[in-house]
């Protein structure tokens, strides 16, 4: 009975009245109470006796301390407790004071009155928010778990297809190879048939192949990698590609023998470049800066910075009747 | 087979003297490299300066490239340091290209001599390096020079002798 305080049995606003019952008394353990024959009321917060003598005497208790009850042949419905207590519809509105935790603190209801009033309401809204906040990243929790289940069971899959290989077709084995590449898991068949590649990052390939030949002319015949990336995407629109199944349908260029080829240089800058291609100025500058050359003041020309690039071997030299050329010094990267 | 050319031959820059100097050396190493490579194909033993220019190791027309006299030069001054390379005349016009070397001929002669059991036997040179004996053989064709050469170096290790006949040079191989 102590879990009980007094109350106006006033219901808060975001409360509401689920089920009455008369006629009910209260006991304490297995002696009768004080307080005999009231109305049992039950809300979604809390449950309310009221005196039907005395309509001041008041009672409640909020739902939340309720921890186990008793089933009775009438009553004020177990099934409407029950539910009541498994909604738990006080912890999305909670009242103006705060739910009791383990302590059990003995928090009388009161009403907001005056500035104190608005004071806790403000303060309310605050907690309300901060419980908001970490019920969602909840969610994102359990989705992450949910998401390592689904990898596990990708890749369980994938390592049965890899045991029992003639029991799928080969159409079949590729399709399922696509989909868990396209949910980023790398397909351990895959890897074994040495780089050989999967069929997607193949058609890929053929498909770069065709749409950056006009780009590259344009820029002279080599785009970093991270260019090549934008403009692929902005094309695509929809179904963008990842930075690996970039790379990767870079790598077999060679052996689907395009005319291009991803070279990859000793600052680990990326490019692809035509097979036959000639490197204007321009292009050369931009390497130059993407190949850690000290910084220059602007006023710098040109020559300059490629002179320098060429002094600490970054970039090699082509002189000839058509002029002076910069490339990147292969001489150095090639094995 | 037809002769592979490597990366660099179809790396513009490959034809143009490279002034920084790391650059520089693995250029000419890997012009070192082509030059042996090709001569060693095509079975050439001299070179001459004026036809060098034009042959296609060193004028690539396909990508309109072709290496200066002056690099040339270069080129072979370092085979020349290398022992691969010599001069016939003050003038560098002409110049024997060993690809491989005498002593290392050699070995392949003595080594054929010995598993046809053919020691303590003479040969003209003739015989040697055209007779119808030695046609699958590396050394088939080699000129007189470095078949001299060659034999000179087993002469010093004790496996050859070269002598004099009537109407030319032999060997015997001990």
């Amino acid at each position: 009975m102590d879990r009980f305080t007094w109350s106006n049995g006033l219901l808060e606003m975001n409360e509401t009245l689920v089920i009455q019952q008369r006629g009910v008394k209260l006991y304490d353990g297995e002696d009768k109470a004080k307080l005999d024959v009231g109305i049992a009321l039950l809300s979604t917060h809390q449950l309310i006796w009221r005196d039907l003598k005395n309509h001041e005497c008041c009672i409640a208790i909020p739902l939340s301390q309720i921890i186990y009850f008793e089933e009775q042949a009438a009553g004020i419905g177990k099934r409407r407790l029950t539910e009541e207590l498994s909604q738990k519809r006080w912890e999305s509105t909670p009242m103006s004071q705060p739910i009791p935790t383990a302590t059990n603190s003995q928090t009388g209801r009161t009403r907001a009155v005056g500035i104190v009033g608005i004071e806790r309401k403000i303060e309310e809204r605050r907690k309300e928010t901060e419980k908001n906040i970490s019920e969602a990243f909840e969610d994102l929790s359990k989705l992450m778990v949910k998401a390592k289940e689904m990898v596990e069971l990708s890749r369980s899959i994938a390592n049965k297809i890899k045991d029992k290989q003639g029991d799928i077709t080969e159409d079949e084995t590729i399709r399922f190879k696509s989909y868990l590449l396209s949910m980023g898991i790398a397909n351990p068949v895959t890897r074994e048939t040495h780089g050989s590649g999967t069929h997607y990052h193949l058609q890929l390939a053929k498909q770069l192949g065709d749409i950056l030949l006009a780009p590259l002319e344009e820029r002279g015949g080599m785009m970093a990698l991270t260019e090549v990336y934008c403009l692929v995407n902005r094309a695509r629109g929809m179904e963008l590609l990842s930075p690996e199944d970039l790379v990767n349908a870079c790598k077999m260029f060679e052996s689907l023998k395009q005319p291009l080829r991803l070279r990859i240089f000793d600052s680990g800058v990326m490019v692809v470049q035509l097979q036959s291609h000639m490197c204007s100025v321009d292009n050369v500058t931009r390497f130059c800066l993407n190949l850690s050359i000290p910084p220059l003041c602007p006023f710098v020309p040109l020559s300059v910075r490629l002179l320098l690039a060429e002094k600490m071997g970054h970039l090699c030299r082509d002189d000839s009747v058509e002029g002076l050329r910069f490339y990147p010094n292969l001489f150095n990267s090639q094995a | 087979m037809s002769f592979e050319w490597p990366w660099q031959y179809n790396f513009p820059p490959f034809f143009t003297l490279q002034p920084n100097v790391d650059t520089r050396q693995k250029q000419l190493a890997a012009w070192c490299s082509l030059a042996l490579s090709y001569c060693r194909h095509h079975k050439l033993y001299t070179l001459g300066i004026m036809e060098v220019q034009e042959c296609p190791v060193f004028n690539h027309k396909n990508i309109d490239r072709k290496l200066s006299t002056e690099a040339i030069l270069i080129v072979f001054e370092e085979l020349r340091k290398k022992g691969n390379l010599e001069w016939l005349d003050k003038n560098k016009t002409q110049c024997l290209v060993m690809w491989r070397r005498p002593e290392e001929w050699g070995k392949l002669i003595y080594q054929w001599v010995s598993k046809n059991g053919m020691v303590n036997t003479v040969f003209t040179l003739y015989e040697l390096a055209n007779g119808d004996d030695t046609e699958s053989e590396e050394f088939h064709g080699l000129e007189e020079w470095m078949l001299i050469r060659s034999l000179q170096a087993l002469q010093t290790d004790g496996k050859a002798e070269v002598i004099t006949m009537d109407d030319g040079k032999g060997v015997k191989f001990f």
